[in-house]
């Protein structure tokens, strides 16, 4: 467990240096996360110590949300009088979003395994 | 001897011993919750873990940057957590085998939906400019969703609430959506879940199912490349348009 963390806070601090080094508006863990895809695809198969720790820390991602979300209460002030344009919006877009994105793979796939 | 409550108050409220501990409790309770109620969407453990602490800290009158010294040991592990979605991501693309075309049209009507949407209903009710160009990546990850307002001429610490906001709307009403347009399919399901809703959308679907949660990793950072190169452009053509 000790060495598959080891391997994730490496490719984030090679992420953030990359990132740093180029001046690039993606942050750090995304770059990070691409090359260890990219790692991963070249060998025959996934460590198996690397999935286990993985699986367990995403399995507990949720959690990680809960200090920016209480951040969010405490910068509520920022939505300032704009707050029912910015709440519609939000629920309103995300709504669409969500009905969009999975309403169209749902087709394609379909069309795609009716196809074939 | 009598106890001194005062200095031990003293020691709690700024130790981040009590941050942390609170922020696992009220997340352990708010899972509890979910799961004793079969699990309702409404009842989603991120949301009741932000409001039992934010109550917590109106209650005390401990200030939010006191708490985040704690708290930061959590929020810290979302970088290594960010990278961990390589070893699921990297599971699915050796699994999909020639439907990255459907994947790629689902990616691009998501993002431009998500992005577009948000200005238009966010101009109909009348938001100013700054507003709207901070709400324009509200479906990316937080990073990369500053990054983006701050070129546009945005506020990136509106934006980065906008994100949070938008992440818990769409774990609390996205599984409703898909339910009432019978979008059954797994793959469906998580991938849409990442695009409109990154991060805490996908912790939802990694909980719900294994598939799921593996779409919804390769939307967030499908998401927010599209979204980062989409959105300038989209802005400089409406310049240009709009301008004459």
């Amino acid at each position: 467990m000790l060495g598959s963390i080891t391997v994730l806070l490496l490719f984030q601090l090679l992420g953030e240096i990359i990132a740093r080094a180029f001046d690039l508006a993606i942050p750090g863990p995304v770059i990070g996360l691409f090359l260890l895809i990219v790692i991963l695809l070249r060998r025959s198969e996934i460590p198996k110590q690397l999935d286990e720790t993985a699986t367990g820390l995403l399995s507990h991602l949720s959690l990680l949300f809960v200090p920016a979300g209480v951040g969010v209460i405490a910068h509520l002030a920022l939505l300032g009088n704009e707050w029912q344009a910015i709440l519609g919006s939000l629920i309103g877009s995300t709504a669409l979003t969500v009905l969009v994105t999975g309403w169209v793979l749902q087709k394609l796939h379909k069309g795609h395994r009716d196809g074939a | 001897m009598e106890p001194n409550f005062q200095d031990v108050w003293v020691y709690l409220s700024a130790s981040p011993l009590t941050a942390l501990t609170a922020t696992l409790v009220a997340y352990l309770i708010g899972d509890w919750i979910y799961q004793r109620s079969g699990k309702q969407p409404i009842l989603n453990p991120v949301l009741i873990a932000v409001c039992l602490i934010t109550l917590i800290l109106w209650i005390t009158g401990i200030d939010y940057w006191t708490y985040f010294e704690g708290a930061q040991f959590v929020h810290f592990l979302l970088g290594p957590a960010t990278v961990a979605l390589a070893i699921p991501v990297s599971a699915l693309i050796r699994s999909l085998k020639g439907s990255y075309r459907a994947i790629a049209i689902a990616l691009f009507c998501g993002s431009v939906t998500a992005a577009g949407s948000a200005i238009v209903i966010a101009e109909l009710l009348n938001a100013s400019m700054q507003t709207v160009l901070s709400l324009a990546p509200k479906s990316v990850t937080t990073p990369i969703a500053m990054g983006i307002a701050e070129r546009l001429g945005g506020l990136p610490s509106l934006t980065a609430v906008c994100v949070i906001m938008t992440g818990i709307i769409g774990a609390v009403i996205g599984p409703y959506i898909l339910n009432a347009a019978k979008i059954t399919h797994w793959d469906a399901r998580g991938f849409a879940m990442g695009v409109a809703a990154h991060g805490i959308g996908t912790a939802r679907a990694i909980q719900i199912n294994k598939q799921a949660g593996a779409f919804a990793s390769l939307a967030i950072g499908l998401n927010g490349l599209a979204t980062a190169a989409m959105i300038p452009i989209a802005f400089a053509l409406w310049q240009w348009v709009s301008g004459g």
